[in-house]
């Protein structure tokens, strides 16, 4: 589902004398459906840097990312958008939505991007919240103006509405009480038993081990001339 | 005999007019330039109806000169004064002997027959000017008949008085083309623009003249559950009792007394000496 | 898929000044895309070239219209250029004022539109006019004032539903927020996002405000002295910028 093959990044800073600082190189990893890879390595070892490529948030420099049968790396940006829309799902650590939308219609919105009727799609971002402990009362209030680990379930909640058969979650636990956190594992669960492809970055170690089929060190993509 | 050339202006002036004038026959509704001259009256006071009356008139023509349907307002009075004496040609009261009409803001309530020809007095020519005052716009949107905005006027006045308020300068379509202002005339006038005689219209200021051939389609604007009304002061006049005139109100004391008479002086006269009467009929003969 | 609009090779020229030069590009139905650079760049005049407000000098405008498929703007004729324009397109511009009638109600604002196609019942003109002074969150009591008793962010929203109420297929936008204060902008983004997806608009966005494409647009193209330095998608042109003009232009923005 998910199969980067010698993938490298690098960033020119063109106002700071060109400098090219190389950040990935050789890269290559490949997720099944039904599999869990987690990805770890010190910080700063460029596993988000990874996660970012694989969405196309990051322009590799070479080499293939294949996402359901595009190649990430040189598609079309509408090509990427539909297979953000249908295929590829990215639940980060940092909500970004538009002010003043409501919380409930924030997470219904991948399904309306795919054309899920108004009201199923809303009962299933309700059950989503619901099933994340986000008060009712909230729903109809913008995310802007929640707690930080109030807008990290509405992140997640939204990144689950759509069943997307690859998946990114980008320290999905971090932050959360037990409860919650027993929840995101099961939601995660539930994608893995229904064929979705992951890749994840978790800290939280329990977490890591309790859904992580296998791990990657991201250490062994780091540039040589950095290393 | 005076020292003017006939019908004051020169011959090449004439031919100029007329050559605008045939334009206007060939194009009706459509506003064809022309080299307006400086005439010995000011702006407003009729300048292009002159223009084309002088460049219309034959020594052998009968003149009708009508401001508000009265011939003997000033207006009226001057203009078929400056033609009697720089043409020299017969001038009338009656609607029914004039071959040339020269008017103000009225259709006669007679009608008009195949030799007779209405020339109208034309203030503001466009009638986009009010919602698009660029001229090369208002032009472009002619030739292109984009006349969406004609009907925002309407809307407009619906929208502030439940009904299409515009009771003079009513917009009318010319044969399913031009969209043309039908000079200051009561919209009570606009159905009778259907007419045997020749229509022209002149807009000294603007350098405008326009035509309406005869038995040419004048629709008036308006909407499919507003249709256009023409109106009247839902009285009789008070003077000869007609029904079916144009009629003016006049005050006639502090008190608030009033009478309404024909528009019309020609027609109301023509009906009382044909013994009609009014409400005021006896006393005012 | 048909693109809804090709542009092929665009310039436009001031005397020996270049407008904007060597544009080339795709956008597909429901597409948004936005244009960025700093006053002065050419994005304004790219945009007018496109909308057939300025005639350019070399290249083409393909339009995928409804009735003949793929026709050239530029070299087709005015009036079936300015039909486009009442009915398949749709132009916002900055200042309200400029895309308005000010001195005809919001009602009268919104029916010209559908008057200049041909709609001749007052009521179902009426009624339309009200039902988008709805969709834009003007209560429909304000039907009948004018636009200059409306305020800014108001008068913005009157001219979108004024533009929207024939169903184009294409908005062009100029600097739609400009001049708003941040509040007002917000609402008026949400709206206009809820109004692409609702209607499947596509939409041509120039601004110089980074936020405003983040949220609206899927792709971007970075201008800089008239040329196309960079084009993408809007969250990797922005978060991985390539040239370095986009490099400055990202990092220059003030953080909140």
């Amino acid at each position: 589902m998910i199969e980067l093959n010698n993938v490298s990044k690098s960033f020119t800073l063109h106002n700071q004398g060109s400098a090219v600082i190389p950040v990935m190189e050789g890269a290559s990893l490949s997720v099944k459906p039904s599999e869990c890879v987690g990805l770890i390595g010190a910080s700063g070892a460029g596993k988000s840097t990874l996660m970012r490529v694989i969405y196309g948030n990051y322009l590799a420099a070479s080499g293939s990312v294949m996402v359901g049968g595009t190649d990430v790396a040189t598609a079309e940006p509408r090509e990427i958008l539909e297979l953000r829309r249908h295929t590829l799902g990215y639940v980060s650590q940092f909500l970004r939505v538009v002010p003043r939308v409501a919380t409930l219609d924030v997470v219904a919105e991948p399904l309306l991007a795919v054309g899920t009727p108004v009201n199923a799609a809303r009962d299933k971002a309700a059950s989503l919240l619901a099933q994340l402990n986000i008060p009712e009362r909230l729903w109809s209030l913008s995310p802007t103006t929640f707690s930080g680990g109030e807008q990290q379930r509405v992140n997640i909640a939204r990144g689950f509405a759509h069943d997307y058969p690859a998946l990114l979650l980008d320290e999905p636990t971090a932050s959360l009480d037990a409860q919650n956190r027993a929840t995101v594992l099961e939601l995660i669960a539930g994608a893995k038993a229904r064929g979705a492809a992951i890749v994840g970055i978790f800290h939280d170690e329990t977490a890591r081990e309790q859904v992580c089929d296998r791990f990657i060190n991201v250490s062994a993509f780091s540039p040589r001339s950095a290393a | 005999m005076s020292d003017y050339n006939f019908a004051y202006l020169d011959e090449q002036t004439k031919r100029m007019i007329r050559r605008a004038i045939l334009k206007g026959l060939a194009v009706p509704g459509y506003q064809v330039p022309f080299a307006s001259r400086e005439m010995p009256m000011p702006y407003g006071w009729g300048t292009g109806g002159v223009q084309v009356s002088a460049a219309t008139l034959t020594p052998e023509d009968t003149l009708k000169v009508i401001d508000q349907g009265a011939d003997d307002t000033t207006n009226a009075v001057s203009i078929r004064k400056f033609f009697e004496r720089t043409a020299c040609v017969a001038t009338t009261e009656e609607t029914a002997n004039a071959s040339v009409i020269q008017t103000r803001h009225r259709i006669p309530e007679a009608e008009l027959s195949e030799d007779q020809i209405l020339v109208y007095q034309v203030p503001i020519p466009e009638p986009l000017r009010f919602l698009e005052p660029r001229e090369t716009e208002t032009r472009k949107m002619h030739a292109l008949q984009e006349y969406g905005l004609m009907h925002v006027k309407l809307y407009e006045d619906i929208s502030q008085h439940g009904a299409i308020a515009t009771a003079y300068a009513y917009p009318v379509k010319v044969e399913g083309r031009y969209v043309m202002d039908p000079s200051p005339i009561p919209k009570f006038d606009n159905p009778k623009m259907e007419m045997a005689a020749i229509q022209l219209f002149g807009a000294g200021r603007e350098q405008r003249i326009y035509a309406v051939p005869p038995y040419t389609k004048v629709v008036s604007l308006d909407f499919e559950d507003y249709p256009f009304e023409a109106s009247k002061a839902d009285h009789s006049c008070d003077l000869c009792g007609a029904e079916d005139s144009y009629l003016d109100e006049v005050i006639l004391d502090d008190a608030g007394n009033r009478m309404f008479v024909c528009s019309d002086t020609d027609y109301c006269r023509s009906r009382r000496e044909a013994g009609h009467s009014g409400r005021l009929g006896e006393e005012a003969a | 898929m048909t693109p809804l609009l090709q542009v092929k090779n665009v310039a436009k020229m001031y005397g020996a000044r270049i407008g904007c030069t060597e544009v080339n590009f795709d956008l597909y139905p429901g597409e948004v895309m936005g244009i960025v650079g700093e006053s002065g760049s050419g994005k304004s005049t790219l945009l007018n070239s496109l909308a057939g407000h300025l005639t350019p000098d070399r290249g083409e405008v393909i339009f995928d219209t409804r009735a003949d498929g793929p026709v050239d703007t530029v070299t087709m004729s005015e009036p079936q250029r300015r039909m486009l324009s009442r009915t398949d397109w749709a132009f916002v511009h900055q200042h309200a004022r400029d895309g308005l009638r000010m001195s005809v109600s919001a009602g009268g604002n919104i029916g010209e539109r559908l008057m200049a196609v041909g709609d001749r019942h007052y009521g179902s003109i009426r009624e339309r006019a009200a039902d988008w002074l709805g969709r834009v969150e003007i209560a429909d009591s304000r039907i009948d004032d004018r636009p200059s008793a409306f305020s800014g962010g108001m008068q913005q929203r009157l001219q979108i539903a004024r533009n929207l109420v024939t169903g184009p297929r294409l908005v062009f936008m100029d600097e739609p927020t400009g001049g708003l204060d941040v509040s007002v902008q917000a609402r008026l983004l949400d709206l206009l996002r809820g109004l692409v997806r609702e209607m499947g608009l596509s939409a041509i966005i120039v601004t110089h405000d980074l936020a405003v494409v983040r949220l609206l647009a899927d792709r971007l193209m970075v201008m800089k002295d008239g040329h196309v330095v960079e084009s993408g998608l809007t969250d990797q042109v922005l978060d991985d910028p390539q040239h370095g003009y986009t490099q400055l232009l990202v990092s220059s923005v003030l953080q909140v």
